[in-house]
């Protein structure tokens, strides 16, 4: 006997899910422009198959990311992950003692039980094939129900698991997570009650079974147990069903979007069918609420969880876009690591890129200045904060560089809040500007105070022939050539990584390297990829005042907390939103480079006296 | 209408008098609406005066503001798109005007109406 | 037996509001923070709107019988704790004592204009505030530049540390205008020759007389008011100031260079004021100062009976509206305490 009324719905709601998968993706992957597909192409038949399937194998299954936030919520889903993958590869295995090893139809090794009741073996008989393999099966049952037992603590307790929200549900999430959350429970049952029956059973199936048949009367067992495999089956087959519509779609698609990311396959500025793959990979884990600012500030509805919901549904507004200080935060702790950046920043060009602005006031003629190596540039949030640009222009001048202050009576802006408003052709007129001027100059090594300019230059000027460098590189490359000459002030400090700097350009090292030699580095729980976000960021356009004086005051406790003498930041935005508060003292690395600096030229003034003397 | 024909012996050029009474502040509600720290805005000028854009042309966001709540939409659009989005103004701006955000808003709006 | 009244501050306030507790027979004492008592005063020349001699103002008030007044000097009060009808007061350096009702005339301290970094205050040498200049017609009647030029270009900038939601502070330190219009006129008396620029948001010349004063500064002084908020200041080689403003009435960008720019710094609540709001159980106000319960009322009584305000503790105020607040706390005190003896 291998088939029974029962299997279709499974069976359906299997072929079907087959079938709308197949659509979906074909479809995506047709709208991938000509060159991703032929990366896919290539792709396919890279070597880059295996160490994609690796990554497949670590974060689909096992969830790797998943454990590094968070145990709890790592071994809920490495539960249902792989432990519903054994269950499917061992039940394969077992099915094919049973039926001689041939080919199955897939519905069998699923209710194998239903259809095989070998009373050979005992519950703990693991000598045997058949016995080991009832063995194992019960154990992975098992394994996965105790991942569902913690999932249902987590819908009470979240807070147990590290995390403060989660995310809401959706009528189609509703009816998966409901069959999702019977499938295991169901299929305990049906064996158990199969098992009390005929025999059979493993060490779980087995005493549940015996438990359930000295509750029950024997004359109803064989009934409830037709009407549990039927269950088990019809939930299988809604959740198949209900999948493709529901967050569960992150399932196969998460898989897809590592292979294409393998491939080099990226969504980049614009929106597209990557894009949608990436949209339909997040399973709403959650992990990305609790580290983004916006929900101190009470817009939860702006965390990317959400944003990446109303995306998928097509329910994105200007709001949702705009709302987003673009800190990085999320991107960093993200498992499935979609590039939540990119997907908000081409969210906003699709929204704007329609908004001209072709800057032709900006004057043609380009600045000359022959003979100089170094360019420095402010920016425009630098002419805020004159000190850093006395600082710089000190040290430059205590080095002997042959610099030239190229935006020193008023900044063309380097483009880059455009380009995060998603306005890039706008950004673009500007960028050929500041282009010019800096290859104009001659110079071999552009410096800038601001890391948002720093960002821009680095990545998307491409000024060949030209280092980019942000102060705090610069000054540790003068220092460490002998150029300067700098002495420990004695000062505590703790160093607050910039968004664009930290994060957004990964320069971590080289501003605690240089703060080390001017001061006592106290190391404080969310620094470097952990950093928090000040508040001030130019990449959010929608924020008020009051809540981004929320957001930094709530910054401020944590890096105040092992109370230094100085909040050191490197970027001028940082230091305006900070020193706003009137709570702490906030000091630019330059200028703490240039007070140490003074007092070195002195003590190099005494040395040389005495030793004319 | 009748009043429009009074005269009071003395005439305003067409051009120059801000005409409340025909004025039209649908853009103002809507941007209102969206960016309410629009009203929070004193003319201090602070904005302007800092203004990335205004070193190389004649915009000045306080003007913009204004003439945003006098329901003057004529020539708007060629004025709002010299902003840069640099911030200066929103890192100066002593009454914490979203000015980036009221930039964007007035941007979309006229670019939905296409004035 | 008498009963001890604890004044916190020996400024105007402090010492007026003394010398009428004494006269109607308190024991008082004055418990002051600095070395000497006058508090600010000490360092003005002249007073506005008539330019009086603010030595003379102060002498007037320090001069006053204060026969059974005691002044405790160098004692940061830091704490007021209500005990038992009584009040524990405590300093810094531990020094405590009791009294009967507290009267809190702790003034104000002026805005650190350092932290509007980009005024330049602190960064560049011709950059100072309008009390550093009231301290320089002081001493030296007369202000000579570091560099010892005569300066040609003065700019004194309006609401520095006031009215700016970037620093925290809303509100309008009400005194600024005018006496940036005071001292823009000693200015061009010591210069004649010297151009003097007002870049103000709104003057606010409300009190009697200031209105003339204004009048005075353009008609007998030629000083120029530009209606413009100064955004940043930038030095260039030679140490002169170049200044950035809107001129708003005229829609367009002024750029200036000025050989000195004076920033007018607005007041702020005093640094001990939260504390002892804290340990005495009073409120503070959304602006940082202390809040009486009912300001049209009771503007001198606080939420907890026998502590009182008096003076600028409890928002900006002029120098005669400090003095006659000083005086109608002496008689909300004199009420509460014989009120006391009664039962
Ligand atoms: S965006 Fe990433 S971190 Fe956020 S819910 Fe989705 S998968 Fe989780
Ligand atoms: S970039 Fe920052 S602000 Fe934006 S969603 Fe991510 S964590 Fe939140
Ligand atoms: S700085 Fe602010 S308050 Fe002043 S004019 Fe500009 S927007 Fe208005
Ligand atoms: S954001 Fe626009 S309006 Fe504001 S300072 Fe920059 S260019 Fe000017
Ligand atoms: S008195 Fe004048 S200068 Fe002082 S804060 Fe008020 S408006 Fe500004």
């Amino acid at each position: 006997m291998t088939f029974d009324l029962f299997v279709i719905p499974f069976f359906g709601g299997l072929i079907f899910l087959l079938v709308v998968l197949f659509i979906k993706y074909s479809r995506w992957i047709a709208l991938i422009d000509r060159s991703g597909r032929r990366k896919i192409g290539y792709g396919l038949f890279s070597l880059q198959i295996f160490p994609a399937t690796w990554e497949v194998f670590l974060e689909s299954l096992l969830h790797r990311r998943m454990w590094k936030q968070n145990k709890l919520l790592g071994y809920m889903h490495m539960s249902f992950a792989f432990g519903w993958l054994l269950l499917i590869l061992l039940g394969n295995l077992e099915s094919r003692i049973y039926s001689g090893g041939h080919l199955n139809p897939p519905y069998y090794p699923i209710f194998l039980k239903f259809f095989v009741h070998d009373k050979r073996v005992l519950p703990f008989e693991l000598n045997t094939l058949p016995g080991f393999f009832r063995f194992i099966m019960d154990f992975v049952l098992l394994y996965i129900l105790s991942g569902l037992v913690l999932a249902f603590f987590k819908r009470i307790h979240s807070r147990w698991f590290g995390m403060k929200n989660t995310s809401r549900h959706n009528r189609f999430d509703q009816w998966a997570i409901t069959c999702l959350w019977l499938i295991f429970p169901l299929r305990l049952l049906a064996e158990s009650l199969t098992a009390s029956i005929y025999g059979g059973g493993g060490f779980l199936t087995n005493s549940v079974g015996d438990t359930l048949a000295m509750i029950l009367p024997a004359a109803v067992t064989p009934g409830m147990a037709y009407v549990a495999w039927w269950a088990y089956s019809s939930a299988l087959g809604i959740f198949f069903i209900t999948l493709p519509w529901s967050r569960y779609m992150h399932i196969p698609t998460e898989v897809v979007m590592i292979y294409l990311k393998h491939f080099g396959v990226k969504s980049g500025k614009h929106l597209n069918s990557f894009s949608e793959i990436e949209m339909r990979a997040c399973p709403k884990c959650g992990v990305c609420i609790d580290v983004c600012q916006m929900k101190d500030a009470g817009a939860v509805g702006s965390t990317p969880a959400y944003f990446v919901r109303s995306l998928r549904m097509k329910e994105g507004n200007s709001l949702l876009n705009n709302n987003c200080m673009l800190c990085g935060r999320c991107k960093e702790v993200c498992p499935v690591q979609i590039d939540l950046l990119d997907l908000r920043i081409a969210s906003r060009n699709l929204e704007n890129q329609s908004i001209d602005k072709p800057f032709s006031y900006l004057p043609a003629d380009v600045p000359d200045s022959k003979g100089i190596n170094v360019l420095y540039f402010a920016g425009c949030m630098g002419h805020l904060t004159p000190s850093v640009k006395k600082a710089m222009v000190s040290i430059m001048d205590a080095a002997n560089v042959k610099y030239k202050f190229l935006d020193q009576d008023g900044s063309v802006c380097c483009g880059r809040p455009l380009m995060m408003a998603g306005m890039f052709e706008a950004a673009r007129s500007l960028m050929e500007k500041n282009r010019q001027a800096i290859h104009a100059s001659g110079a071999r090594i552009l410096v800038t105070s601001c890391p948002i300019c720093y960002k821009i230059f680095n990545e998307e000027y491409k000024l060949f022939g030209v280092e980019v460098l942000h102060h705090s590189q610069y000054l540790l490359r003068l220092v460490e050539a002998g150029s300067l000459w700098i002495n420990h002030s004695g000062l505590s400090v703790v160093y607050h990584d910039p968004c664009e700097l930290g994060r957004g350009s990964e320069v971590y090292k080289e501003p605690r390297k240089l703060l080390k030699r001017v001061a006592k580095l106290i190391p404080i729980e969310q620094e470097r990829e952990n950093a928090l976000c000040c508040g001030g960021s130019i990449g959010d356009l929608a924020l008020n005042q009051d809540q981004r004086n929320i957001i930094r005051d709530a910054a401020l406790d944590v890096l105040l907390e092992p109370k230094p003498d100085f909040l050191v930041t490197a970027c001028p935005l940082c230091k305006k939103t900070f020193s706003s508060a009137g709570t702490a003292k906030v000091i630019d690395i330059a200028e703490l480079v240039a007070q140490q600096l003074e007092k070195a030229d002195n003590l190099i003034e005494e040395t040389v006296e005495e030793s004319i003397l | 209408m009748n009043e429009k024909k009074l005269a009071f012996g003395y005439t305003v050029s067409k051009d120059r008098q801000i005409d409340f009474d025909e004025a039209s502040l649908e853009l103002y509600n809507k941007v209102c609406a969206a960016e309410p720290s629009i009203r929070l805005c004193i003319s201090c000028g602070t904005c302007a005066a800092t203004c990335s854009a205004a070193k190389f042309s004649d915009f000045s966001l306080r003007k913009l503001i204004l003439q945003v709540r006098r329901g003057i939409t004529k020539g708007l659009q060629a004025e709002v798109s010299k902003c840069m989005l640099c911030g200066k103004c929103q890192l100066a701006c002593p009454r914490g005007v979203s000015t980036r955000a009221l930039i964007m808003q007035i941007n979309m709006n006229l670019q939905k109406t296409g004035k | 037996m008498n009963k001890q009244v604890a004044i916190i501050g020996a400024g105007i306030a402090g010492l007026e509001a003394a010398s009428i507790l004494d006269s109607m027979g308190f024991k008082v004492t004055l418990v002051e923070k600095a070395e000497h008592t006058g508090g600010h005063i000490q360092n003005w020349h002249q007073l506005f709107p008539d330019r009086r001699n603010a030595t003379e103002v102060a002498q007037g008030i320090i001069s006053k019988p204060l026969a059974n007044v005691s002044t405790e000097f160098n004692r940061e009060v830091t704490s007021i704790q209500p005990f038992a009808e009584k009040f524990i007061i405590s300093a810094k350096d531990g020094w405590v004592f009791n009294a009967d009702a507290v009267l809190i005339t702790t003034g104000f301290e002026l805005f650190d204009a350092k932290r509007k970094e980009e005024y330049g205050y602190g960064i560049y040498d011709h950059v100072i505030t309008s009390a550093e200049l009231e301290t320089l017609f002081k001493k030296e009647n007369g202000v000579t530049l570091r560099i010892g030029r005569t300066p040609s270009r003065i700019g004194l900038v309006h609401c520095v540390g006031s009215r700016d939601e970037k620093i925290g502070n809303i509100f309008c330190s009400k005194v600024c205008c005018v006496t940036a219009v005071k001292q823009a006129i000693e200015l061009k008396e010591l210069y004649p020759e010297c151009e003097i620029y007002c870049l103000y948001m709104d003057l606010r010349m409300s009190g009697r007389h200031y209105e003339e004063l204004y009048k005075q500064a353009q008609e007998e002084y030629s000083i120029q008011f530009i209606r413009g908020r100064l955004s940043e200041a930038a030095e260039d080689k030679s140490g002169k100031i170049i200044v950035k403003v809107e001129d708003t009435l005229l829609g367009r960008p002024l750029k200036m260079t000025m050989d000195m720019l004076v920033l007018m710094t607005g007041m702020v609540a005093s640094a001990q004021t939260a504390s002892i709001c804290s340990s005495a159980g009073i409120q503070k106000d959304s602006d940082g100062f202390f809040k009486a319960s009912d300001p049209h009322l009771y503007g001198n009584i606080t939420g907890i009976p026998g502590i009182f305000l008096a003076g600028t503790c409890s928002g900006p105020k002029t120098i005669s509206d400090t003095l006659s607040d000083a005086r109608s706390a002496a008689l909300a005190v004199q009420s509460y305490l014989s009120a006391e003896a009664n039962n």
